[in-house]
């Protein structure tokens, strides 16, 4: 049963004298209860301004944003933004990619950590205090006491964005956000910051949505992942299945381009030709055709169909087609979801 | 012979304080005793967190910042012991590749005056007419039309930015190139780009790379020999393959350990060692070993007091670890080694065949 | 970002120049974005009116600005308003308030240009060397701007007007001499910061001299912000100006046509006739206003981080 569950999601951004941007543009997907779920993408996807979306983060200022965002049985887009409030730390939390820009430079950890857990929980500040030492704890701040007296500047990238974290995870909320949240750390930090999420969310219990850009952290960690591209989803698929079979052929290029650690391979690096500025609006085609492999003369002239690939485990491509696959069995036509 | 040969290369950063009479409190150390020979004609990588001091490096191999020891030599001729005005002329032979090609070109001057500046500093022969075709051909080389000519920075994407950044150290026809992180700035799909241009530019210039990258994948597609520095020198050093198949020093096998491939079968059974901690501060090192502080197989003897040296091991494999072979044969077991992680993040349905069924040889 | 910029041929594997839009430097773009702005536009009228009439002022003033024949008309309390003769007025000494205005006009405009120009110039040359050399010799040239700093800049201005004596002169040199710091210290923080940059340190890597980095890439890097600065300097110079002249600072001429003067020459009749200070205030406010209109629009079409 999922209990997120996004429909049709569209981020509208107008900009004054110039033609409005469709950041996202009809994003479905859902969460389960204790699902990890990755959402990855380029820059100019929609990843980030999805996630922030949920958290209804975004300006109210020349920003439109439509669909349906449901978390259990009530509907994020039209609640009161006092309610949202209440909603944002106590059932959804999110993580940032700068841990420094995202916690207050003049403020002790201690006082954010416990401001948050006096808001949510209502206990007493003395109260908080003790949950805040065990939450540094958890998160793996050595010297919680000390460091709560501490402020911001005064710990290094990896300790501020487990604080980010004891933040997040103060009022046990259900689902866990975290966009980029190990980007703008050093690889050995990332591996301990991917290790404690991962450890977090299995003890709790708790949705966490991985939004980034790196295909080598959602392969260790989600379950279900999604791939954007220009403001869609255009390939969902389990993690395994992705990986091992990508579907579309930005997937596909993707992968392949990406040189691997454990690859003693020197020679050319597959290509995706152009950049993430080269795009077709989805109107008129797939956004990705003018840098696809693959692409027929279909691929322009209507928005690609949404293929359901699924014998199983769900997983859909946005694209008429579909890479890697099997072929399908004589008789069967694959289900066109949607266009 | 190498091409490029730095000896007891040191840079010590001054702390000070004070408005009027400054004192100086200390230095941070950021690059401190570090060897290195490149070969003519090969790619050497240099690996490493933030705070390491790689880039530091590369900026006093440059000359870009003034080094406090050692020396550098390219092809023979010292670069240390140069005034800026001796060594301007000599920078032709040597060119940088910068991490953020936007903030690196200037936003003012179109790409033609950008390519052209370098021509006319170093009074190339032959004029605006030879100039400019030599600069058409640079284009060319690079990826990029003629077209670009005209147009300034901000009009192009981050790659074409770095294209025009390449382009730009190339137009002085330079031996050695060292690039800083030249694609950490970019698109993922872009990357390989990038990549696949400069082992281009390689071959058909017969260029020595000195790469400076975080991207340990990155690194060793594009290296021949690989350097691992943490807190201001090199603690290994090899072959790439070899370096990556036998990482030797516990701080290389943790951070090879810690990047994450893009494949669930490889990240599920994988076995890492997460390092406790963060790194030290540069301006007050530990004592002896400098990464015995994080080391997992940390003796009570030695590790605390002597700094250990490079020494190599076996045919170019260089370690700077007194408990390398112990550690390589086994007889020294780490304190804390995470268990190969649970599965319950990744189904376990697909058969092992279609795992690797996408990587067949000579699949890319 | 946009979409409907064609994909051309290439390579395989490269990336694609746009082809479509015409190409355009940082320039044409603040340039761009400031004709689209309306304040800039109201600033740019009031500017061009400001200097139309300033020269063309013998053909436009009907009578000549020190002409007093109408002092006959003039009896204290009693001040002809306007009249078809007179379009503003008489002033107390018997001379057409129009034909005074617009005179006026004509000398605001000379010295904000005057002083500006040399304040800018003295002003810039000082930051070049600071910002250039860097360290002692900046050091020096800062403490120095910060005790010319340190002094408010119109007591300053009078200092030196009453040092100088009263001319026309002294005025120009009292307020270029209060703008040099500004000048100065603006330049100098700015290409402190460029000088930081990356692209610098390419300049350095490619052998560019040290003079060939500082004249051609910072120099023209961090402009911008002394040219905004210089239009607003225009608007309070103006302001200045008129000041120095309302404590009667200026030229040794008293009968010359001066805003800041007529608001003197108006505070005699100002129970009986207050429009006499309005005339001149209002012009003050409105060439200070196109100016400061127009440095501000400035200032936001070439903020890097408002493009695009």
């Amino acid at each position: 049963m999922s209990f997120l569950r996004v429909r049709d999601l569209t981020v509208t951004f107008s900009r004054p004298g110039k033609p409005p941007v469709r950041a996202v543009d009809g994003v479905s997907f859902d969460v389960a209860s204790g699902q990890t779920v990755g959402i990855v993408g380029e820059s100019g996807s929609g990843k980030s301004v999805t996630s922030l979306a949920v958290m209804r983060l975004l300006p109210a200022r020349n920003v439109r944003v439509t669909g349906s965002i449901m978390l259990g049985d009530q509907e994020l887009l039209t609640l009161p933004a006092r309610q949202m409030r209440d909603v944002r730390g106590r059932d959804v939390a999110m993580i940032f990619q700068d841990p420094m820009t995202s916690l207050n430079p003049v403020v002790t950890v201690g006082r954010q950590l416990v401001e948050v857990i006096v808001r949510h929980d209502r206990k007493s500040t003395t109260a908080a205090r003790h949950d805040a030492i065990a939450l540094l704890d958890r998160v793996g701040i050595p010297d919680p006491v000390r460091r709560l007296r501490e402020y911001p500047h005064q710990l290094s990238g990896g300790m501020r964005q487990r604080v980010m974290i004891a933040m997040a995870i103060a009022c046990r909320p259900r689902l866990l956000i975290a966009d980029e949240p190990t980007t703008a750390l050093d690889v050995t930090i990332q591996a301990q910051i991917l290790d404690l999420l991962r450890d977090l969310v299995e003890e709790s219990g708790s949705a966490l949505v991985m939004i980034t850009h790196d295909l080598g952290v959602v392969a260790g960690l989600c379950e279900q992942v999604h791939v954007m591209y220009s403001g869609r989803i255009v390939e969902s698929a389990p993690a395994a299945g992705l990986f091992a079979r990508p579907a579309h052929p930005y997937t596909d290029g993707l992968l392949r381009s990406i040189p691997r650690i454990d690859d003693d391979h020197h020679g050319r690096l597959h290509t995706i030709r152009g950049s993430v500025r080269d795009v077709v609006a989805w109107e008129h085609g797939c956004a990705f055709q003018p840098r696809c492999d693959h692409a027929v003369d279909a691929c322009l002239g209507g928005p690609p169909p949404v293929l359901d690939l699924s014998d199983g485990p769900p997983r859909q491509v946005r694209c008429p087609r579909p890479m890697n696959q099997p072929a399908p069995a004589p008789g069967t036509d694959r289900r066109e979801v949607s266009a | 012979m190498s091409l490029l040969q730095v000896r007891d290369l040191k840079v010590h950063f001054p702390i000070k304080a004070g408005n009027l009479f400054t004192r100086q409190h200390g230095s941070v150390q950021a690059v401190d005793g570090v060897d290195l020979d490149v070969a003519a004609g090969t790619t050497f990588g240099l690996v490493g967190e933030s705070g390491c001091g790689k880039s530091t490096l590369a900026r006093a191999i440059m000359r870009l910042v003034e080094p406090t020891a050692g020396s550098v030599a390219l092809d023979g001729q010292d670069l240390l012991g140069l005034s800026e005005r001796r060594l301007r002329p000599m920078r032709r032979d040597f060119q940088m590749v910068f991490q953020d090609p936007m903030a690196s070109l200037d936003p003012r001057q179109n790409v033609e005056s950008l390519l052209t500046e370098p021509l006319r500093a170093h009074k190339i022969p032959g004029g605006p007419v030879e100039h400019a075709r030599r600069i058409r051909e640079l284009l060319e080389v690079v990826g990029l039309p003629a077209t670009a000519l005209e147009r300034y920075p901000h009009e192009f994407s981050g790659g074409q930015r770095q294209r025009i950044g390449i382009a730009r150290a190339l137009v002085l026809s330079p031996k050695l190139i060292v690039a800083d992180e030249p694609v950490s700035a970019l698109d993922v799909s872009v990357q390989a780009q990038v990549i696949n241009l400069l082992k281009e530019l390689q071959e058909r210039f017969s260029l020595t790379y000195l790469v400076i990258a975080h991207d340990l994948a990155v690194v060793r597609h594009i290296s021949d020999t690989v350097a691992v520095m943490y807190l201001g020198s090199i603690i290994e050093q090899a072959p790439a393959d070899q370096l990556y198949r036998s990482p030797t020093h516990p701080y290389t096998k943790a951070l090879m350990g810690a990047v994450p491939v893009p494949d669930p079968a490889v990240e599920v059974g994988r076995n890492r060692i997460l390092l406790q901690g963060d790194l030290p501060s540069p301006a007050n090192p530990p004592a002896g070993c400098r990464f015995h502080t994080r080391c997992p197989w940390r003796q009570a003897s030695r590790c605390a007091e002597e700094r250990p040296a490079l020494r190599t091991l076996t045919g170019g494999h260089q370690v700077a670890c007194h408990y390398a072979e112990d550690i390589a044969a086994g007889r020294i077991q780490p304190s804390t080694t995470a268990a190969p992680r649970s599965t319950a993040t990744v189904s376990q349905h697909e058969p092992a065949e279609l795992l690797d069924s996408r990587r067949s040889p000579g699949g890319r | 970002m946009s979409v409907e910029e064609q994909v051309g041929a290439a390579r395989p594997g490269d990336e694609v120049v746009k082809e479509a839009r015409p190409t355009r430097g940082l320039r044409g773009e603040a340039m761009r974005r400031l004709l689209r702005n309306p304040m800039a536009i109201v600033g740019f009228v009031l500017i061009l009116v400001f200097v139309a009439v300033a020269v063309f002022a013998p053909w436009i003033a009907p009578y000549s600005p020190k002409d007093n024949s109408w002092l006959s008309e003039v009896r204290p309390g009693v001040y002809p308003g306007p009249s078809a003769e007179h379009w503003l007025g008489i002033d107390p000494l018997g001379r057409d308030v129009f034909s005074r205005l617009v005179y006026g006009a004509r000398q605001s405009l000379l010295i904000g240009v005057v002083s500006l120009a040399i304040g800018a110039t003295v002003g810039v040359s000082i930051g070049l060397l600071a910002g250039a050399f860097g360290g002692w010799v900046d050091a020096l040239v800062m403490r120095l701007v910060d005790i010319m700093l340190s002094v408010p800049g119109l007591l300053f201005a009078i200092a030196i007007a009453a040092m100088l004596g009263q001319s026309l002169t002294s005025v120009m040199i009292a307020i270029a001499v209060v703008n040099i710091p500004i000048f100065a210290r603006l330049l100098r923080g700015e290409m402190l910061g460029q000088r930081a940059a990356d692209y610098v340190l390419a300049a350095r890597s490619l052998g560019i001299s040290r003079a060939g980095i500082v004249f051609r890439h910072v120099l023209p890097n961090s402009f911008t912000p002394v040219i905004v600065q210089g239009t607003l300097t225009l608007a309070l110079a103006i302001v200045e100006a008129a000041g120095l002249a309302f404590l009667g600072l200026s030229g040794s001429d008293p009968s010359a046509p001066e805003w800041g003067r007529m608001l003197t020459d108006a505070q005699v009749a100002l129970t009986s006739a207050p429009q006499l200070a309005l005339y001149p205030g209002l012009a003050i406010v409105l060439a200070a206003l196109g100016f400061t209109l127009v440095g501000e629009s400035l200032r936001e079409a070439l903020d890097p981080k408002l493009r695009r």
